[in-house]
């Protein structure tokens, strides 16, 4: 089981609380870009096996949308921090690194 | 607001490990604003504080319980729920805010019983941690398929607010918890 801490209320939500969203921080690709752009934007994902950043919503709670930073291969969790950024905050990076010191942020 | 308006399950009891009860006709407003900004508004009109995150404050006839972080909910009479609305809109003009008078939109459960029988028969249904839930904290989280909020009016009283359209579930899901037999004594 999957327990993600929501960064608005406060609540160690359980995932099936939780409505999930896919890969966090993408760059949208909209009108006027390139069709490999495009494509990209849409449907290629790294798919990785250790640090991943995904987006969750509180569903069956305050509704909001987060951000988590977890290990898809032993679920641990790192943090999850509001959605209102373009980027991992360096508190959720440093606690990947202290976890995983091969791992940066590329 | 007719004044024939029915609640979901008007009467609806059950009787077990504890007893089950749909609450009637209740009077409920949603607020969506700043709440930092609005909580003299709030204040003034509800005579309760801004609740903190999660939390559930008394007010004049009524309380003001947290949803999210730009969203109140207002417990109030019934019949003074458009008042509260106007009011609200009145207090807050300028400010960027919704207020609507949700009464028909949810209904509203009382569970009653030991508190730790009480506790039992919600965990059964929902991954929240019933243990944890102190008397003025509401807690949103699921009861088995659907959304729901809970909170203890007192150690041995719980409320359970949930969607109108999905009364008749959860009635059946609280009163299929605390069915005789099913005791786990786990709180």
């Amino acid at each position: 089981m999957l327990v993600l801490t929501c960064p608005y209320c406060g609540v160690a939500a359980c995932e099936t609380e939780l409505a999930p969203g896919g890969e966090a921080h993408l760059k949208r690709f909209g009108p006027g870009s390139s069709d490999e752009d495009f494509e990209a934007y849409l449907f290629l994902r790294p798919n990785v096996k250790g640090v991943h950043f995904e987006r969750w919503r509180h569903a069956m709670g305050c509704g909001k949308w987060f951000l988590a930073a977890r290990d898809t291969a032993t679920l641990e969790v790192f943090g999850t921090y509001r959605a209102q950024t373009s980027a991992p905050p360096p508190e959720i990076v440093a606690a990947i690194q202290a976890k995983r010191p091969d791992w940066s942020l590329t | 607001m007719s004044d024939q308006a029915v609640s979901a399950l008007p009467g609806a009891e059950a009787t077990g490990l504890v007893t089950v009860r749909e609450m009637g006709l209740q009077g409920m407003v949603t607020l969506r604003a700043d709440l930092s900004a609005a909580a003299r508004a709030v204040q003034r009109v509800t005579g309760a504080a801004m609740p903190g995150v999660r939390r559930i404050e008394a007010g004049k006839g009524c309380s003001v319980a947290w949803m999210s972080p730009d969203e109140l909910l207002i417990l109030c009479d019934r019949a003074g729920a458009d008042r509260m609305v106007f009011d609200l809109t009145e207090a807050l003009t300028g400010q960027h805010h919704v207020a609507v008078n949700v009464s028909d939109a949810r209904a509203m459960f009382a569970l009653e019983g030991a508190p730790g029988g009480l506790r039992d028969v919600l965990s059964k249904v929902t991954p929240a941690d019933m243990g944890a839930l102190v008397p003025g904290e509401m807690r949103r989280t699921r009861l088995a398929q659907v959304p729901a909020a809970i909170w203890f009016e007192a150690e041995g009283a719980a409320r359970v607010i949930c969607f109108r359209s999905v009364a008749r579930y959860v009635f059946d899901v609280l009163a299929m918890s605390a069915r005789p037999g099913g005791a786990v004594d786990y709180h």
